[in-house]
């Protein structure tokens, strides 16, 4: 099919180095599942074989942040919780994603007060924000979609003088 | 004797100058009290082999914003024995802002006390680690008072820098 079709023996062909790191990267995002409230029952669902997030490679949920590269925040996030979010994120290697996934994660949602951060743009670099409360897996898959799209559209100059952040080891929440 | 008489009976027993108050409300048997009898109160409704609240199902408070006596401290009690839900309330002042622990009678009522700190700022004397409990433990308001902005107070809570 394609292009191997036209492989015979041992054909090669030419590529960019970059399209074949974001290929590979785009296919294989480890999601990190911030999952803090109702919004990460939609996140298990999307794993489920009904949405079968594995079909995009993501079927991966590691949860030690060092093995992931992409993180899903699902729930709402309060002013305490914002510091815990932050830290899992800053232990994420680089390159590294984020989904805000439903109205809280976005807005704040329906709790507007005084413990909800107010949208987790606030403190995070958010990638794709997902609408509803909760979204729809299929909202999430879409979602990731958008993600792959950008991964593919990355170049490696975009990494190239990233901002390296000073890890506070020593933390006392 | 209905449950009601025999409870009546017993505090007015024990405790003459308590200062009673007994009401029914939507089912409910109210009992005010002065704030200093309420640990030996509750020491007797959960011990008294006839009663046995073993249960302590809530403790909140009411601010009733600028009443005299600010705030109304509420205890929700159960007897599973006799299938009975009984309310107790302390009336506290801002100016004397505590009232004793009942965390030596029920172990629950531990959390729960702190829990009232947190959300209206009143201390339980003797209470065994009188920390708040949701709240970060810098911060400085009491979001369930009246006077407490619904969205809160700008740059009272931290985010992680950006
Ligand atoms: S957006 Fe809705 S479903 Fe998601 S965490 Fe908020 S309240 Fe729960």
């Amino acid at each position: 099919m394609g292009l191997e079709a036209k492989l015979n023996g041992d054909g090669f062909f030419v590529t960019k180095l970059e399209a074949i790191i974001n290929w590979a990267r785009k296919n294989s995002v480890y999601p990190m599942p911030m999952g803090i409230s109702c919004c990460a029952i939609e996140m298990m669902a999307a794993a489920d074989p009904r949405y079968d997030i594995a079909r995009f490679g993501s079927e991966v949920m590691r949860f030690t942040p060092r093995q992931c590269d992409l993180m899903i925040v699902a729930g709402t996030v309060t002013y305490k919780m914002s510091h815990v979010v932050r830290k899992i994120y800053d232990q994420m290697p680089d390159p590294k994603w984020v989904i805000a996934m439903g109205a809280c994660t976005s807005t704040g949602g329906m709790y507007r007060s005084y413990s909800v951060v107010q949208g987790i743009d606030q403190f995070l670099p958010v990638d794709v924000y997902v609408a509803g409360c909760p979204p729809r897996p299929d909202n999430l898959l879409n979602a990731l979609i958008h993600i792959q799209n950008k991964i593919g559209n990355t170049r490696a100059k975009d990494f190239q003088n990233a901002k390296r952040i000073d890890l506070n080891v020593i933390q006392n929440n | 004797m209905e449950l009601k008489e025999i409870i009546t009976k017993k505090l007015n027993e024990h405790f003459p100058d308590a200062g009673f108050e007994f009401s029914e409300y939507v089912g409910e048997f109210n009992i005010k009290l002065d704030k200093k009898f309420i640990h030996p109160v509750c020491k007797l409704l959960k011990e008294d082999s006839e009663l046995e609240f073993l249960l302590c199902e809530d403790i909140t408070a009411v601010d009733w914003a600028k009443r005299k006596n600010r705030f109304t401290v509420v205890y929700h009690l159960f007897t599973l024995k006799h299938n009975f839900r009984l309310v107790l309330k302390c009336d506290v002042d801002e100016s004397d802002c505590n009232i004793d622990t009942v965390s030596s009678v029920w172990k629950t009522s531990n959390w729960q006390e702190r829990e009232c700190y947190d959300m209206y700022g009143i201390k339980f004397n003797n209470h065994p680690d009188m920390r708040r409990i949701y709240m970060p433990e810098d911060f400085e308001y009491y979001p369930l008072r009246k006077e407490f902005p619904l969205m809160g107070i700008p740059g009272s809570l931290s985010l992680p820098k950006k």
